[in-house]
């Protein structure tokens, strides 16, 4: 396992973006934090910049008007970093993938390593993926 | 103006938003610390839901008007189903009427929880967040027994609603309801006791009645400006006018008031549930009446959601699918009195403001600071921001 | 006095149909020069409160309809007029409702009805190099 690996898995730092999301995936990433669920137990934190971040997760149909700012976001990110498409609407556009906005689905602007459908995911699953990531990782 | 725009700093925030269709992006003009002038800047969110609608199926549309917003995820049916319904002339079920009045109260306990738990992040009172969040689950529980689903309830159906709500379950529900009073009465006190909060809150962001006119606020922000518009009494529909509540009133229209408002209306609301509970519990009856055949015509349904007035517009041709659907959300006409309440307050006391009128504020933010005067551009994050508002926290807790 | 026989009294004239679908939603149209002043009079004298306007494309023509409410009587106002296809064109009403620039600049990007008189008709939900003349919320545009 390479240093670089070993380093990101120890505590993952995570910045949240949305790009055309309804919020409801954004609320259930906030109640990931809250005492029912409280991540902060595996090292876990939600950070404010994207030079910080280990894991980008990304929900949302990311419409016309974010996705430069996806790819920028992305740019701005230390590597490696870990894409995670959070919600029906980032992996496939879900309900609005006919719309005119559509810019998405994420995986065509950015490379993404794991999805989590659901409309939206439950803080379990989400937990759940991050999990088998980190397995992944190893 | 342009020219004088041009020596003040520029503090873009945003674009990511997510409340409705529309997040937005904020750009303030500032002078100093003082803000000027603010811009709005809409369409990060936009998801051409408008457009979408006209091509389902009146029964899809429900699905579809639910994800705009997922704190709002039963006002819009509601106001959709009532739109529809409008047109019709149809009636509803008398117990669907209730289960109805019970999902959109649940839904304003949990999105005014939310709110106050954000705005207390915001002022750097991270245990508030924690409390209101912790006192949130349950109520998603709640949701979880009735519906099935955490957030998106799928409960709305034009006629009905989806699904009925076991006898089974009403002892359950009725625990949760005693155990969360006494949980928000402790809330409430403690953040509206707070001398800190106090002096952080009064007098911050004003808006006066001729603002809230101007701009057709609605919601708490204009109720914590003493206009008493209330959807649910002034135009009562579902089972609201056989339920007895009050609508809650400020005068000030500051931050506090609006956070006093929403706090005391979570009380009427769990005095709604309990009511609702008390008038289906053993009672049998039908959740929905068929509907086939929209005839040719227009429709409008409101519905008072936590943030304010939900409006929908149909217009029907006797098809099977909408010709045009309009949706106007609450925060559509409150974010714009930013322009009025931000102005000559001071950057700190912009994060507050902001999220006073609440707009989910729950997405990450960026914000960038621009000196345009001598053409050197900062870029800051959202956290710079909310920094700056708790530092500002800490000197009146300091000085108190 | 309710709200029907308040705008019979104070529109009389300007009203060209009055439709109450029920008690509490009252369609009205008006000529497109006219609609200024009836919203004035609905705004300003009689205090309605602005809801939105919404724009809806018809087979041979636009329309707008204003929507005000009478929170008191719980009623609806929907002063509505319509415009030429060929060249759908409006005055502004910024000047009397403040709060009604954004949905005018919304009008404007996804309808393509032209407000004369905006103070700043740029866009608002697309973006900024959106190809001109594409309407989206337009019949003929399927995306
Ligand atoms: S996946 Fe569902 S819950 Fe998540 S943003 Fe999309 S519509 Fe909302």
């Amino acid at each position: 396992m390479s240093l670089k690996i070993k380093a990101l898995k120890k505590s993952l730092w995570v910045y949240h973006m949305s790009g055309g999301s309804c919020n409801n995936c954004d609320i259930e990433i906030l109640a990931c934090l809250d005492p029912r669920f409280d991540i902060e137990r595996f090292g876990m934190t939600l950070v404010g910049s994207p030079r910080h971040a280990d894991v980008l997760l990304c929900t949302g149909i990311i419409n016309k008007k974010c996705v430069e700012r996806v790819k920028e976001v992305y740019a701005q990110t230390a590597k490696p970093c870990v894409v995670v498409a959070i919600g029906a609407c980032s992996c496939s556009g879900g309900i609005f993938r006919d719309g005119y906005q559509m810019g998405g689905p994420l995986d065509k602007l950015i490379p993404v390593d794991i999805y989590i459908p659901g409309c939206p995911p439950k803080p379990e699953a989400m937990i759940a993926g991050i999990v088998k990531l980190l397995e992944k990782l190893k | 103006m342009a020219e004088d725009k041009k020596k003040k700093v520029i503090v873009p925030i945003g674009p990511y938003h997510p409340l409705l269709e529309e997040p937005e992006f904020f750009a303030l003009y500032c002078d100093g610390e003082k803000v000027v002038d603010v811009d709005w800047q809409a369409g990060y969110n936009h998801r051409a839901i408008e457009k979408l609608s006209e091509a389902k199926h009146w029964d899809q549309v429900t699905f579809l008007v639910e994800r705009i917003c997922g704190i709002c995820s039963t006002s819009h049916p509601f106001a959709y189903c009532n739109a529809v319904e409008d047109l019709l002339g149809a009636s509803v079920p008398e117990r669907a009427r209730y289960i109805r009045c019970i999902i959109g109260e649940l839904e304003r306990i949990h999105s005014h929880l939310l709110w106050v738990g954000l705005a207390g992040h915001f002022l750097g009172y991270n245990t508030v967040f924690m409390w209101a969040w912790k006192y949130r689950e349950p109520v998603l529980d709640m949701f979880e027994i009735i519906t099935g689903n955490r957030n998106h309830y799928a409960m709305f159906k034009i006629g009905g609603v989806r699904r009925n709500i076991e006898e089974e379950d009403m002892p359950a529900l009725r625990r949760v309801l005693k155990g969360l009073k006494v949980q928000l009465e402790m809330l409430t006190h403690a953040v509206l006791d707070d001398p800190v909060l106090g002096a952080r809150l009064k007098g911050v962001g004003v808006l006066t009645k001729e603002h809230i006119k101007n701009f057709g606020a609605v919601g708490p922000v204009a109720r914590a400006s003493g206009i008493g518009g209330d959807i649910r009494k002034d135009d009562p529909y579902a089972a609201y006018p056989m339920l007895d509540f009050k609508v809650i009133t400020a005068e000030h229209g500051d931050v506090f008031d609006k956070a006093v408002v929403r706090l005391l209306e979570m009380f009427e609301s769990i005095k709604i549930i309990e009511q609702s509970l008390d008038a289906i519990e053993g009672k049998g009856g039908d959740i929905q009446t068929e509907i086939r055949d929209i005839p040719p015509g227009e429709g409008i349904g409101r519905h008072e959601a936590p943030r304010g007035e939900c409006f929908h517009y149909i217009k029907s041709d006797g098809t099977n699918r909408p010709v045009r659907h309009k949706i106007r959300a609450p925060s559509y006409t409150n974010i714009p009195t930013f322009k009025a309440s931000c102005i000559g307050q001071m950057i700190p006391d912009v994060a507050i403001i902001l999220a006073g009128v609440d707009p989910c504020y729950c997405c990450t933010e960026r914000v960038a600071v621009y000196d345009a005067g001598n053409k050197k551009k900062q870029m800051y994050d959202f956290s710079r921001l909310v920094e700056m508002s708790r530092q500002k926290t800490e000197k009146i807790k300091k000085e108190i | 006095m309710n709200v029907l026989d308040t705008l019979k009294e104070k529109l009389g004239g300007s009203i060209k149909e009055l439709k109450a679908h029920n008690a509490k939603r009252i369609y009205i149209t008006v000529d497109r020069a006219d609609v200024k002043k009836c919203l004035k009079i609905l705004f300003r004298d009689l205090d309605a409160r602005y809801i939105v306007a919404s724009g809806v494309e018809n087979f041979d023509s636009f329309e707008i309809l204003y929507h005000l409410g009478f929170d008191g009587e719980g009623t609806v106002v929907s002063v509505r007029t319509y415009l030429d296809r060929g060249k759908p064109e409006i005055e502004s009403m910024t000047s009397i409702i403040p709060g009604i620039s954004y949905i005018e600049r919304e009008m404007k990007e996804l309808l393509g009805i032209n407000f004369t008189g905006h103070p700043g008709l740029t866009h608002f939900l697309l973006r900024d190099d959106w190809e001109e003349g594409n309407y989206p919320l337009r019949k003929a545009k399927n995306g």
